[in-house]
């Protein structure tokens, strides 16, 4: 069925002679190499946010001031929260788009390869922005990584320009990456691909690359108003110039929202993947999961003032969000149901990728239970900024979307690197990551419902054996980490040789080409029955 | 209804009720918090008993039908009705949970009628409390030692969690906080109340409560509002009526003879040791959050006041700067916080601690003749 190219390896790709060294990275418009970029950056960024959790960590093991103080402790949370959004889950998404969606949809590459390889590139430059602005005198961001207006404005150090500078960065190459997305599935599906035989990985994404496309514009609004406000004399968010510092977390969380499902629909798109074919059967469901994503990405831009219960709302308001709020639990419900329905009866087999997509399910159908606890507003009063909170979207997006990349990156590796990955080390990740990150995420319900705010550098001594588990959970699941870091490099190296596919019950297009997937693949499109 | 009997099974299971203690949400003092609480029970036991359901099909797949044993997978892939059902009832459940939460929220935001009113000022970190229809009006400050913050003294029982003047509130009364702030967002929590309300500047929200027990609860600023964000926290005093009255009227008396004494005090003169010692008392408990107990300042975010040209040369600038406050900075204006005084003795500190050594005094009546220019 399909015009696999041969076993074409690099060297004799005639069709552009391939740079070698520095340079290939450098001015690659493949959509494997670009793909591979984005991987190894949200794993470097990763690991950069994640040292930052393990200062946070650190400081919390007990109660006093230890290590640090309480200005760069700020600057710890707020960036720790930026890296791992912006440096880390969203680049591995888009990774994972490079190398999965042409294959996917048979297409040769992405549609706009240049834009492509300037969507990755910015990337670094932006990172190294925001990290360099944490050694400038008065220290870097440390307003949150929600920059609430007027602390980011006429209470913040003079880096906030700089960081003003790197979310802008970041947004541009999102959209990007979202536009090149959205253009290749458009217009790159082989013969046959039609939209309702796409994998549900390409839907997600499809899906996600227009949140994107919508909101992140809107985020560069909130911070170039920042920009002004701090530096050209605006009044946005000043009552006393006639603006309103709670319209900035309208605009913030109008962006933020959204931005919380382009965190999550991608995983919803992998796992859709990654259950059936370790339950040796179809998805059940296959067009209630596109129409439940679709409907999760309506929701997600009507729900945003639930972030907000306690600026003093009038109670319509508050009604509404929380109506709209408790409605999204349906179609993620909807989803939830539709993956047991498709392990029901199955003949199910656990190598790692099935283990992080089961885990994905339990651990992230946890943080929804807390979602739509929180969804209730006259109780949100008490879990608002609270641990509670933390530990919700900790669970939807570490042992959410985090678990989710991990199960794709060993769905993928053999696919990637045409090397079987060490199982004994990936089910010492799994099992290291599973009970850690419970260790870590899950007392931090009990700490926030027994009334401990977030983002505070100490607390009373009645929270301190819950901190202490917590952080021991937290060194466990850092150190974890590094296990996979091993196992990637190792598997990079060599390793008993992929076939072209390597599970059973594996369907999709990117399984027809061999293992490593050639430089260039579907020249000819493949025809889709 | 089936909720209803959902929440009555929770309160007698053992393990809801030895859990309220420190590691569930707390039922709280007033009949809001009760609803509150039992809000949060009944959708948690929701969300447990879906659990178990979803779970439980789960490792039911997991066990039974997995490949070691031989199974043989199904071919089944869709099932409109399954799908239709499964989007119905938890779209009911949804509706059940609603209803209760819209009347409780409803009540939550009713502040009319009430019987008393504070105005509760955020500012960093600190909050000030003044009471309408009387002249008492006062700062609440954290009150835990600098020493057990810093380890080099044991931690106290409400370590973090004490101030050193408490707000006080009656019983059986419904008592509205109106409630803004002087720089940044913060957010005032008493979570035995239920009360949580942003402070925002240039706005005022309105909240209430009404609570039935004396007693002190203790609470804490729940956003963040910069460095000393952890170090803010809320303690109320709620009084029986008559107690209440009876301290009121004790602090206006207080508060009108502070002034009466004040304004006396402006003929006196202290030495420099006087106010040297006063001075340093002041500075540690207003200005050292910012400017560092070794008046080093943090560079780049708080000036430093050692060494520092208006601390040395600019006398009406530094009693300008520390009464009026800097606008469009963090810089507080302290003129209503602190007595005349109190000022005199900290800037008089600035200029001669830590070899600043102006040599110079600032006294009383030099503060009241700048602020009456």
């Amino acid at each position: 069925m399909s015009t696999v190219v041969g076993e074409m390896d690099q060297h004799d790709d005639h069709h552009h002679h391939a740079p070698s060294g520095i340079t290939r990275w450098l001015f690659t418009t493949n959509h494997k190499d670009i793909g591979s970029m984005y991987l190894w950056f949200s794993f470097i960024m990763f690991l950069v946010g994640g040292s930052m959790a393990m200062v946070i960590r650190a400081e919390l093991f007990q109660p006093g001031l230890q290590l640090v103080d309480p200005h760069f402790f700020n600057q710890m949370t707020t960036v720790h929260g930026l890296i791992m959004v912006f440096g880390a889950v969203m680049p591995a998404f888009t990774g994972l788009a490079n190398w999965m969606i042409p294959m996917m949809i048979g297409a040769p590459d992405m549609a706009l390869p240049r834009m492509n390889n300037w969507s990755f590139w910015i990337l670094p430059f932006a990172f190294a922005i925001l990290l360099a602005s944490l050694f400038m005198e008065g220290g870097g961001p440390a307003f949150g990584w929600t920059f609430y207006a007027p602390l980011s404005t006429t209470y913040s150090s003079d880096s906030t320009a700089l960081f003003v500078f790197s979310v802008h960065i970041m947004g541009i190459s999102s959209i990007m990456g979202a536009i090149n997305v959205i253009v290749t599935i458009m217009n790159m599906r082989a013969p046959g691909m039609s939209y309702m035989k796409m994998p549900l990985f390409v839907w997600t994404w499809f899906i996600t690359a227009f949140l994107l496309i919508a909101v992140m514009p809107v985020l560069a609004g909130a911070v170039t108003m920042v920009l002004t406000d701090k530096y050209f004399g605006t009044s946005f968010f000043d009552a006393a110039g006639g603006g309103d510092p709670v319209m900035f977390q309208h605009i913030f969380w109008f962006f933020g929202h959204p931005e919380v499902y382009i965190m999550i629909l991608p995983s919803f798109g992998i796992v859709s993947a990654i259950i059936p074919a370790f339950s040796r059967k179809r998805l059940f469901g296959y067009s209630s999961m596109v129409y439940a994503t679709a409907a999760i990405a309506g929701l997600s831009f009507l729900v945003w003032a639930h972030h907000m219960f306690t600026t003093g709302m009038p109670v319509f308001a508050e009604l509404f969000f929380m109506y709209c709020t408790m409605l999204i639990s349906v179609p993620t419900g909807v989803k939830v149901f539709n993956w047991v329905a498709t392990m029901w009866r199955g003949s199910i087999s656990f190598e790692t990728p099935m283990l992080f997509a089961l885990a994905f399910v339990i651990l992230f159908t946890i943080g929804g239970f807390s979602g739509l606890m929180l969804a209730i507003t006259p109780v949100d009063f008490q879990y608002h900024d609270t641990y509670f909170v933390v530990a919700h979207f900790h669970y939807v997006l570490v042992s959410g979307a985090i678990f989710s990349i991990m199960a794709a990156a060993y769905y993928w590796l053999p696919k990637w690197t045409g090397h079987m990955y060490d199982e004994g080390l990936a089910k010492l990740h799994f099992w290291a990551s599973l009970i850690s990150v419970n260790v870590l995420f899950f007392p931090m319900h009990f700490a926030g419902l027994a009334g401990m705010p977030r983002r505070i550098p100490d607390y009373s001594v009645q929270f301190a054996d819950i901190n202490q588990i917590v952080s021991i959970g937290g060194f466990a699941f850092g150190l974890s980490q590094l296990i996979f870091l091993w196992l990637v490099i190792k598997c990079v190296k060599g390793g008993k040789k992929a076939p072209a596919k390597p599970w059973e019950g594996a369907e999709g297009l990117e399984w027809t080409v061999p293992s490593p997937a050639p430089y260039h693949t579907f020249d000819t499109p493949p025809e889709v029955k | 209804m089936s909720i209803r009997l959902i929440t009555a099974l929770a309160a007698m299971t053992p393990i809801a009720a030895q859990a309220q203690s420190q590691l569930n949400l707390t039922q709280g003092v007033t009949e809001i918090s009760q609803r509150v609480y039992d809000l949060h029970m009944t959708i948690f036991y929701i969300c447990c008993v879906i659990g178990v359901v979803v779970f439980g099909a789960m490792f039911w797949s997991m066990i039974r039908h997995r490949k070691s044993k031989g199974r043989k997978p199904a071919t089944f892939h869709e099932n409109i009705k399954v799908e239709i059902l499964w989007t119905i009832i938890p779209f009911l459940i949804l509706i059940g949970m609603a209803i209760p939460a819209t009347s409780t929220l409803i009540a939550m935001e009713d502040t009319s009628e009430a019987d008393v009113t504070v105005l509760v000022t955020g500012s960093q970190w600190k909050w000030h409390y003044k009471y309408f229809d009387s002249d008492v009006e006062y700062f609440s400050l954290l009150a835990t030692p600098r020493q057990q913050i810093e380890n080099r003294l044991e931690k106290g029982e409400n370590y973090l969690l004490e101030v050193d003047r408490p707000l006080v509130i009656p019983t059986d009364r419904k008592v509205r906080f109106l409630i803004t702030s002087d720089d940044v967002i913060h957010s005032w929590w008493v979570p035995d109340f239920a009360v949580k309300k942003d402070a925002n500047p240039g706005f005022i929200n309105e909240t209430w409560t009404q609570v039935d027990e004396p007693g002190i609860y203790r609470g804490q600023c729940a956003e963040l509002c910069g460095k000393d964000h952890g170090f803010m926290p809320v303690v109320v005093i709620a009084k029986t009526p008559a107690e209440y009255d009876a301290w009121l009227a004790e602090q206006e008396e207080i508060q009108r003879k502070a002034k009466e004494e004040e304004q006396r005090l402006l003929a006196m003169s202290m030495d420099m040791d006087e106010l040297m010692d006063l001075g340093e008392q002041v500075y540690l408990g207003s200005c050292a959050a910012c400017h560092q107990a070794s008046g080093e300042g943090i560079p780049g975010v708080f000036p430093a006041l050692k060494g520092s040209p208006m601390a040395l040369n600019d006398m009406n600038g530094h009693i300008d700067i520390v009464v009026n406050g800097k606008t469009g900075t963090s810089m507080q204006a302290f003129g209503n916080q602190l007595s005349l005084r109190e000022l005199a003795a900290v800037i008089t500190y600035e200029r001669n601690a830590w070899g600043n050594d102006t040599g110079e005094t600032v006294q009383a009546s030099d503060v009241n003749a700048f602020m009456n220019e």
